[in-house]
């Protein structure tokens, strides 16, 4: 096939973390730039970043900063202007449209900040809908055992309007992981929830990562959320100021979610010294 | 993404959106079903004239009388055709190939028997007529020479007429019947034809000797200058197909040098053979189907329209599903046919429907006017179903193509 030719026509060698972990993200020195007219915008300038097989990341940065530009690239879904992109081994920043749609279809899951989910649409025929795209048997099978995996088993026949915002999220994670992709990353998957439901979604988020090692980057502007992970990115103006491991991350479920801002930032001061706070969130 | 699922999430696609998908087809469904009715409108119309021409007989050419058309016309005296002309294209030294010559005068004529009346064509011909017609009595006998020289008072019906005139179970033959209250005897009745459906049924029609028409029914004024009798047309057989060509032209010369016309465009009479009465009217109903064609075509191009406006309105609508679709692996093709299938489905559908349509239009039409006998024919059929699937390919590939080259950021992030 085709595909298989251009994704090892040259050997790449994984680099790996203290405990071996091969990286699954390695971009190095990306920037991307917009033209807009005959004006250049820099989104990024010169981003270099390795994310390792099993973590479970978060992405911040104030609006502005990049972080969608970013997440844009790490999924596939732009080209980044100058750099290297190495996703599971594949150098995805020399690929054509179409082999794009194929690495997003079989290395990345994406879960979204409005979940969409297409309308009339099963729960079950959601989940399916990336194998539809990626061929392959047992779809249905897969995609059950998907949706068992985010404890949805009871409503793989509901449509999206019989489903709370919690489960039609657990949806589209159960969509995001169907296809056994490399990376999942979400982008603000519990903006659009009450805390009760953004709590029930990163249990999942956690879960997923720490019993079935699924790679994971949640892009957010939420301490609180961001806490939860394992490693925290900070993006400001385009590059990275911060990048730092979470000492103790919050159990989701365990830790009430602070009800006013400034004990909001508390949460992330025990992470981070560095820097001043206020530009992060 | 196989062919198979391509179509079910086309189906569900139309499906979610069922009022507006009907509408849609509806623009198809008009058009088609237009075509369909008209083409076989057209063609009920040629089969009916084919019938009636067919009716006439084979290797037959008509001498006309014509006004003169040339530059001359206004000082011209043109000449009536009369018994005289007729018998020298008999003649076989002056033009060969001829298998019967029969001039005819022809009047409408109020025919009574009893208490019975109805108008007919009363034609006054001579025994050739049977020959050139190829037309015999079924009952009695023809006008014979006989009843020719001497302008005898004897008809014979076409088997329509005595239907009319008489009760069931009479026997016309020896019977007095009144042509324009001159009293005739019948001698004969001829062999049913049949063809032309009822609106001009040919065996309505009475035949008398052509003296007798000529002397007793015509009016005063059929005579020519010099006396003679002029005659309403020329029926001429030829032996053979082959014949045709040579026969006319050799009684255009005939007459030309007979009625001493010197100049293209003096001629007062025209030679047309059947052939050339068919194409005419070939020509013309072919036109006429051409024409009603166009303006179904028309139909079908703006609902071909309809279906590009609709899936456009689908694709804009379905922008933030198409940058899902995108961003969960679906390639330009996947989406592109997605699309299609949809609008194919949509103008396919819609075919079918009109198809059945216009078979149900021409089927009504059959019933109200029996002689045009439509009928839906296999070419019109394919032409509907291929026609529509080429509109939802042709009007469905720039929707399909936008929908598959959208960018899936700029479509995710789309409220």
């Amino acid at each position: 096939m085709l595909f298989e030719q251009t994704m090892h026509t040259e050997q790449y060698v994984f680099p790996t973390d203290d405990r071996g972990r091969p990286a699954v993200i390695d971009i190095q020195n990306i920037t991307k730039v917009y033209r807009m007219g005959d004006i250049e915008v820099p989104a990024l300038r010169g981003v270099s970043l390795r994310v390792y097989k099993g973590e479970f990341v978060s992405i911040m940065g104030p609006s502005g900063s990049g972080k969608s530009t970013l997440l844009q690239i790490l999924g596939a879904l732009d080209q980044p202007s100058t750099g290297s992109y190495y996703l599971d081994g594949v150098d995805v920043a020399k690929l054509r449209d179409r082999d794009l749609a194929t690495i997003r279809n079989r290395k990345i899951g994406f879960v979204f900040q409005s979940f969409n989910l297409l309308k009339r649409t099963s729960a079950l025929r959601q989940v399916e809908l990336p194998l539809l795209y990626g061929g392959g048997r047992d779809r249905t099978r897969r995609a059950r055992a998907a949706l068992e995996a985010v404890g949805l088993s009871q409503r793989m026949n509901h449509m999206p309007n019989e489903l709370s915002g919690g489960q039609q999220q657990r949806v589209a994670i159960a969509r995001a992981i169907v296809n056994d992709p490399a990376i999942v990353l979400a982008d603000e998957p519990t903006g659009n929830l009450d805390s009760r439901s953004g709590t029930e979604v990163l249990k999942i988020f956690q879960e997923m990562n720490r019993t079935h090692g699924i790679t994971t980057v949640v892009v957010t502007h939420d301490p609180f959320v961001a806490r939860h992970t394992d490693r925290i990115i900070m993006l400001r103006d385009g590059v990275i100021v911060a990048d730092q491991a979470v000492p103790d991350p919050i159990l989701a479920g365990t830790v009430e979610r602070p009800s006013d801002d400034s004990q909001l930032d508390n949460v992330l001061k025990d992470v981070y010294y560095a820097g001043k706070q206020e530009e992060y969130a | 993404m196989n062919i198979l699922e391509a179509f079910r999430l086309a189906l569900t696609g139309l499906l979610s959106n069922r009022l507006r998908s009907i509408l849609t087809m509806l623009g198809i469904i008009i058009g088609v079903s237009a075509v369909i009715a008209l083409v076989s409108f057209g063609q009920g119309i040629q089969n009916y004239i084919v019938n009636t021409f067919q009716s006439l007989g084979s290797n037959l050419m008509f001498v006309l009388p014509m006004t003169p058309s040339g530059p001359n016309a206004k000082t011209i005296k043109a000449k009536p055709l009369t018994m005289d002309d007729a018998k020298a294209i008999a003649n076989p030294l002056e033009v060969s190939g001829v298998a019967a010559v029969a001039p005819i005068y022809s009047i409408y004529a109020t025919v009574v028997v009893n208490k019975n009346s109805m108008v007919l064509q009363v034609g006054g011909s001579t025994p050739e007529w049977q020959v050139a017609r190829e037309w015999y009595p079924g009952q009695g006998r023809f006008i014979e020479d006989g009843d020719v020289s001497t302008s005898a008072h004897v008809v014979v019906l076409g088997s329509s007429a005595v239907k009319k005139l008489f009760d069931p179970g009479d026997e016309p033959v020896g019977q007095d019947v009144r042509i324009n209250n001159i009293p005739f005897r019948v001698i004969g009745v001829l062999e049913t034809k049949g063809g032309g459906g009822g609106l001009a049924d040919p065996d309505q029609i009475a035949i008398v000797p052509i003296t007798t028409a000529l002397t007793r029914l015509g009016d005063a004024r059929a005579r020519t200058s010099s006396g003679a009798y002029a005659v309403s047309a020329i029926v001429v057989k030829t032996i053979s197909d082959k014949d045709t060509t040579p026969t006319k032209k050799a009684i255009e010369r005939l007459l030309l040098d007979r009625h001493n016309v010197e100049y293209r465009g003096d001629e007062d009479f025209q030679v047309i053979t059947s052939d050339q009465i068919l194409s005419i009217f070939g020509n013309i109903t072919g036109l006429l189907t051409a024409f009603l064609s166009l303006i179904a075509g028309i139909s079908l191009i703006v609902g071909g329209i309809g279906v590009m406006n609709i899936m456009l309105v689908s694709v804009t609508e379905r922008t933030r599903e198409i940058g899902l679709r995108k961003a969960v692996g679906a390639r330009y093709l996947d989406l592109m046919l997605q699309f299609l299938i949809e609008s194919v489905m949509l103008s396919v559908i819609g075919g079918m429907i009109g198809i059945l349509l216009g078979a149900l239009v021409a089927f009504v039409a059959t019933r109200a006017i029996p002689s045009l006998s439509l009928s839906l024919t296999l070419p019109a059929v394919l032409l509907a179903t291929g026609v529509s699937t080429a509109i939802g390919i042709f009007f469905g590939i720039y929707p399909a193509s936008r929908a598959a080259s959208m960018n899936p950021i700029e479509a995710l992030r789309y409220e």
